[in-house]
C-alpha cells in the first residue's frame, strides 16, 4: 500500500464512523434539532450566494475573512452585529419566503435565502 | 510596490492639489512666494485596532506615521483623516486615535469610513467624539485662507449591491453650500470611500458621486481626496483632480489583482514602504495644489 492509499483508507474509515455516530445522533435527537445550514463568508463574498432551506432551519453565517462584515436583511427582518474575523450569526427561517441579504459595511455583497416547505 | 502609507501633504497652489511623498516633502521645504503659502497633512485609514496579518499593530505604525507629521520641516495648518479611524468603531480604539491625534496640537478634521459606523448606534460613537458641529452623518464644510474644504459622508446608509453612497439629503446639502460661492474659489472635497469608480467589482466607487461632481464642475480648481483603497491612484478630469491615499495601517490589493480587497500580507520588511500620509501644499497664484505622498520607510 502507498502511502497516499494509507492515508485514504484511513480517512475513509474516519468518514464511516462519523457518519455513524451522526446518525446515531440525529435518530435521537430529531424530534428537538431543527435543521441547520451554513453560509460562511471569504473573499468578500458569501460563499453560497443562493441557499434554498426548509422552513424552521437555523442558517449559520460565519466570517472567515480578516475584515469585519455583517450580514443584514434587505427587509430589515435580520440584522447581525458587526462580525469580526471567526465571529457566527445565527438567523432561524420559520416562514416561506425569498430573503435578500447584504453586508452594511461592503454593500457590493449581497446574498439570498430561499425558504420552502 | 508603495502603497501602504503614512500620510499625505497637500499644497494648494492656487487652485488643485498636487502630490508628494513626504520625504521629499522634507528634503525640499515649501519655496515662500509672495502670498503665504500653506500645508496641511492627509491621514487615513489608521484602522486602529487591527492586529493581523501583515500588521500586528496598526496603532504602531499610527504613531510612526504622526512622528512623520512632527518631522516635517513646515508644520501643516491642520490635518485631515479622511476615515476608517478605527478598525470595528470601539471606544477604546478611538480614544487611542484620538490621544495620538491630539499630541500633534493641530486641528484635525474628520469624516467617517465604514469601519467607524459598526457601533449599535450606526455611526453615533463615531460622530460623538469627532463630528460636533456636523450635519447629518457627519458631513460639514469650512473655509481655510481663501480655500473652500467640503468634508463628505458616503459610507451612512450604504444600499444592497451598492457601492459608496452620499444620499439626496446630502447632496441638497452640498448645492446649498457650493451656492453662491465665487467659481474662482479653489476646492478641496474629502470623502472616504473614492468619488470615483476605481473598481466597480470591490465596490470602489460612489454611487451617485455624478451628482456631487455636477455641482463642482463650474470651479476652476477641484481636488478630491479619498481613502479606502489603501493605495494611491490618481486621475484628472476636466478641472478636479482625484487623489487616493495609502493607509497607516495595511496595504491592500490593486484593484482585480487578488480574489478580494483586504489585508495584502506583505513580508515584514515591505510594510513600511506601503504605508504612508500625504501632504499638500497651497500656494497661491498657481493652478494646482502640490500632494506629496511619502511611506512609513526610513
Amino acid at each position: 500500500m502507498t502511502r497516499a492509499s494509507k492515508i485514504l483508507t484511513f480517512q475513509a474509515a474516519v468518514l464511516a464512523t462519523s457518519a455513524c455516530m451522526m446518525a446515531t445522533v440525529a435518530t435521537v435527537t430529531r424530534a428537538a434539532t431543527p435543521p441547520t445550514a451554513a453560509v460562511s463568508i471569504d473573499n468578500f463574498t458569501f460563499k453560497n450566494p443562493v441557499v434554498t432551506v426548509k422552513p424552521g432551519t437555523v442558517v449559520t453565517w460565519t466570517n472567515g475573512d480578516d475584515i469585519p462584515h455583517t450580514v443584514v436583511a434587505k427587509d430589515g427582518s435580520f440584522k447581525s452585529k458587526v462580525l469580526d474575523t471567526g465571529d457566527r450569526f445565527s438567523f432561524t427561517f420559520a416562514k416561506p419566503g425569498q430573503f435578500g441579504y447584504f453586508c452594511s459595511i461592503h454593500p457590493h455583497m449581497t446574498g439570498m435565502i430561499i425558504v420552502k416547505a | 510596490m508603495a502603497w501602504a502609507g503614512s500620510g499625505a501633504l497637500f499644497a494648494l497652489d492656487g487652485g488643485i492639489a498636487s502630490s508628494i511623498g513626504l520625504e521629499s516633502a522634507i528634503a525640499a521645504p515649501l519655496r515662500r512666494t509672495a502670498v503665504q503659502p500653506f500645508t496641511f497633512v492627509q491621514l487615513s485609514d489608521s484602522h486602529i485596532g487591527f492586529n493581523k496579518p501583515p500588521n500586528a499593530d496598526a496603532r504602531a505604525t499610527f504613531a510612526e506615521a504622526i512622528a512623520k507629521v512632527k518631522a516635517l520641516p513646515v508644520q501643516p495648518d491642520f490635518v485631515i483623516h479622511t476615515g476608517d479611524v478605527s478598525q470595528l468603531s470601539r471606544d477604546d480604539e478611538f480614544d487611542d486615535a484620538d490621544q495620538m491625534l491630539k499630541s500633534l496640537g493641530l486641528p484635525v478634521f474628520f469624516i467617517p469610513g465604514e469601519h467607524d459606523m459598526l457601533d449599535p448606534d450606526g455611526g453615533k460613537a463615531f460622530l460623538n467624539r469627532f463630528g460636533k458641529g456636523s450635519k447629518g452623518a457627519g458631513w460639514y464644510s469650512f473655509d481655510h485662507r481663501g480655500v473652500h474644504f467640503v468634508a463628505l459622508v458616503n459610507v451612512a446608509d450604504l444600499k444592497p449591491g451598492g457601492m459608496g453612497n452620499l444620499g439626496p439629503e446630502q447632496l441638497k446639502w452640498l448645492a446649498a453650500d457650493l451656492a453662491g460661492r465665487p467659481s474662482s474659489t479653489p476646492i478641496v472635497v474629502f470623502a472616504h470611500i473614492p468619488l470615483w469608480t476605481v473598481y466597480a467589482d470591490w465596490g470602489w466607487g460612489t454611487d451617485d458621486s455624478a451628482e456631487a461632481l455636477k455641482l463642482l464642475a463650474r470651479f476652476g480648481s477641484v481636488t478630491v481626496l479619498n481613502g479606502h483603497i489603501h493605495q494611491i491612484t490618481q486621475k484628472v478630469e476636466g478641472r478636479i483632480a482625484f487623489h487616493t491615499a495609502r493607509s497607516t495601517a495595511f496595504p491592500q490589493p490593486a484593484p482585480g489583482t487578488a480574489p478580494s480587497p483586504g489585508p495584502l500580507k506583505v513580508p515584514p520588511e515591505q510594510l513600511h514602504s506601503m504605508l504612508g500620509i500625504t501632504d499638500a501644499m497651497f500656494v497661491r497664484g498657481r493652478d494646482r495644489i502640490a500632494l506629496i505622498d511619502s511611506t512609513l520607510s526610513a
